[in-house]
């Protein structure tokens, strides 16, 4: 095995080119345990961790993408996120917070999910939920590459990234309403999740975005529960009064977002369990953003 | 491969070195450091857990050849060779928080961390600080009072002090 260690982005995205079969390390926190119980022997480890870039994020507008923009380091810890992005990105910094333990959060990063493509990653959902315009920087040699969020995952531990291409960072717009994400497992810490629901409210073009996780073989939206919450919402005038949802639609939210997962059973939970978790948690998360946004229009008024 | 770095204040070099080996390993089987633990190698037990430049991590999960030229801290690198033991070890000696020892090192490190970043921690910050480092003997009761006896006298020592 060989142990590249790129002082440099360019040199990171040379060393890829050359070598498309190394297992690019940044965290660890899921490609030593391969390592560790012998279950993969990659050709060669590529080791991130001296590219400062990857641990940085900043703020701006970006093309293809409406209003302020989060771009994220692939390797920014999610102890960091969740301390520095709260406000920002509060989805994901409370899905960071749910990541394994505080060591785990001081080593793992987005980039690392995004790499590993597992279903139960926990960044996925709030990924997804934070809109259709979270974008994924991966870059080459040939240059860089946009990937929106929805054409990321492709199969079970396997996305769209081409072999040589590495994850620079990822850009995602700047929360313009309540976000939350639920997870459930057999204690707070140390959990893979059983299922894991994300939620969005997007006040500003009255959408709301969603994401499952653990409940199919890829992350993925519940896009009829989100079209029929979003209906629900404008037909009613509610972005505008603030007024209560209701309980039928909040249970046809939930229904909706069960039906959209496809879950098998395995040791962690059978799939029975998991759609009718997953209902339990659209129907709680979306209660719990909508009333953070009626108080939020309230206390404006 | 040969990976040199700082542990514990001292430039040290480990020669043969397999590129996909463990930071645990290395410290344990080639630098004569066994204190941190070696139980699940998945981090799932935080019995190895060591500061790397600072934050405290599972050594488990860093690969070997990713500490080159960066610090890393381990449980005999807590004691003051001159003043005796840290704090945190002596409260944990006096609370009766060790049975069989094989979590302490790594529940050492993790709460000595917790403690330079907040010095008076409520019990549900020593809980979520701890999550991720398993005890099978204590029951977890005396752990925590430990890390309040810690806190205690951190903090009256650091008011005498002033």
């Amino acid at each position: 095995m060989e142990f590249l260690r790129p002082a440099t982005w360019d040199e990171a995205l040379a060393a890829k080119a050359e070598h498309p079969s190394a297992l690019p390390i940044s965290g660890g926190t899921d490609v030593m345990v391969e390592l560790n119980f012998d279950r993969h022997r990659p050709s060669a480890l590529l080791d991130l961790n001296r590219i400062s870039e990857l641990t940085a994020w900043e703020s701006g507008r970006y093309e293809g993408q409406e209003g302020e923009v989060i771009r994220l380091g692939a390797a920014v810890p999610y102890t960091r996120i969740t301390r520095e992005l709260s406000a920002e990105l509060p989805g994901l910094a409370l899905a960071g917070n749910t990541v394994g333990s505080p060591q785990i959060r001081n080593r793992g990063s987005v980039g690392g999910n995004l790499g590993g493509a597992s279903p139960a990653g926990d960044a996925h959902p709030a990924l997804l939920a934070a809109g259709r315009d979270v974008l994924v920087e991966a870059e080459s040699v040939r240059g860089t590459r946009l990937i929106p969020i929805d054409e990321f995952y492709v199969g079970v531990k396997r996305n769209s990234l081409e072999p040589d291409e590495l994850i620079r960072a990822v850009r995602i717009p700047v929360a313009d309403g309540p976000q939350q994400f639920s997870k459930i497992g057999t204690r707070n810490a140390m959990v893979i999740a059983v299922c894991a629901f994300g939620i969005a409210l997007h006040p500003k073009n009255g959408t709301v975005g969603t994401g499952i996780g653990s409940a199919a073989p890829t992350p993925r939206r519940a896009v009829e529960a989100e079209e029929f919450i979003a209906g629900e919402l404008a037909e009613r005038g509610l972005w505008q009064s603030g007024g209560l949802i209701g309980p039928a639609a909040i249970q046809r939210f939930g229904e909706l977002v069960a039906a959209a997962a496809s879950p098998i059973d395995d040791v962690r939970g059978t799939a029975a369990y998991r759609r009718h978790a997953l209902a339990v948690m659209a129907r709680r998360t979306l209660t719990w953003t909508w009333n953070e946004y009626t108080q939020s229009l309230r206390s404006a008024a | 491969m040969r990976v040199t770095f700082t542990a514990n204040g001292r430039e040290v070099e480990a020669d043969d070195v397999w590129e996909g080996e463990s930071l645990l390993f290395m410290l344990r089987e080639r630098l004569g450091l066994p204190g941190s633990k070696n139980a699940c190698e998945q981090g799932e037990c935080g019995s190895c857990t060591v500061y790397l430049d600072g934050a405290p991590v599972c050594s488990c999960l860093v690969a070997a050849g990713q500490v080159q030229d960066r610090e890393v801290r381990t449980v005999e690198g807590l004691a003051d060779p001159e003043g005796g033991l840290d704090e945190v070890q002596q409260a944990f000696v006096d609370a009766g928080a060790v049975q069989c020892g094989f979590c302490t090192p790594g529940l050492l490190v993790q709460s000595h961390d917790l403690l330079e970043r907040n010095p008076q921690p409520s019990d549900n910050d020593i809980r979520e600080a701890l999550s991720g480092n398993l005890c099978r003997c204590t029951g977890y009761e005396k752990i925590m009072d430990a890390v309040r006896l810690a806190s205690a006298r951190k903090c009256s020592s650091s008011e005498v002090s002033q």
